[in-house]
């Protein structure tokens, strides 16, 4: 029989403390939803890359700013929001980090690995809510 | 002779300094700056610096730890000096192959082959 959900709504409140417990959780959550190692994998780097982003980009690291993550996991898929109390920004115009000239610049790759790892990533508009899911299903072929 | 920091262990093979890591994930911030700091410290102490970082171990890595290895890269580039990464799993190597890094970076297999690949 097929456990029910897991669902968490929450505040992070400290980047270190709540980000370590969210990815403790999220892990035990995975595991029984029989989800592969490298999904776990995936969604550890990924909630790592958009709750750091969350807090020192969106709330740009000001105290007392929280950010929000709402989650739900099933067998079928990992979904999460992330939500902080910025202003939002547009996706569309963060520099390509591959680009030749841009290589050689030491940040600015979050958003590449989550689109890479991750089966959707949305941004809500204004851009200060992020939306990623990990649909369950066999790993991708080398 | 070898050191040990918090979070890494320094050791020397002829001119070259190898460099390991002391903890599997390299995602925490506070872990990802201290590497950032000692690192460029060790590189910092050399006029030609050869550096051989070994991922051995290593299972998870945030992309904060590759802004700090782009930034011992450019270190190393302006001493002209040599960096090479090995021991690299498949998983964080695919890392370094999305975000196009495996292109900047001189990555071997091993140790071995990292330490015939010095000039």
């Amino acid at each position: 029989m097929r456990s029910e959900p897991y669902i968490q709504d929450q505040t992070l409140k400290d980047l270190k403390t709540d980000l370590e417990k969210v990815q403790k959780a999220v892990a035990g959550a995975l595991l029984n939803c029989k989800y592969t190692e490298y999904a776990q994998f995936s969604v550890r780097l990924c909630l790592e890359e958009a709750i750091v982003n969350a807090f020192r980009h969106g709330n740009r690291s000001e105290p007392g700013k929280v950010v929000k993550f709402v989650c739900k996991i099933d067998h079928e898929s990992a979904e999460f929001t992330i939500q902080d109390e910025g202003q939002g920004f547009d996706p569309e115009g963060v520099p390509d980090p591959t680009a030749e000239e841009n290589l050689e610049i030491p940040s600015g790759r979050g958003l590449m690995l989550m689109r890479a790892y991750m089966s959707e990533v949305a941004h809500v508009p204004p851009g200060n809510m992020l939306r990623l899911v990990y649909k369950n299903g066999p790993d991708p072929a080398d | 002779m070898s050191e040990e920091t918090s979070v890494i262990k320094i050791s020397e093979d002829g001119d070259v300094k190898k460099v390991a890591f002391s903890q599997p994930n390299i995602i925490d911030e506070t872990t990802i700056h201290q590497i950032g700091k000692d690192v460029l410290a060790l590189i910092d102490g050399f006029e030609r610096p050869k550096l051989l970082i070994s991922f051995h171990g290593v299972q998870h890595m945030s992309s904060a730890a590759l802004g700090v290895l782009i930034t011992c890269h450019n270190r190393v580039r302006v001493k002209n000096g040599q960096l090479y990464l090995c021991d690299i799993s498949k998983q964080i190597f695919e890392i370094f192959k999305i975000t196009k890094l495996n292109k900047m970076f001189q990555i071997v297999d091993t140790t071995d082959v990292a330490m015939k690949s010095f000039k």
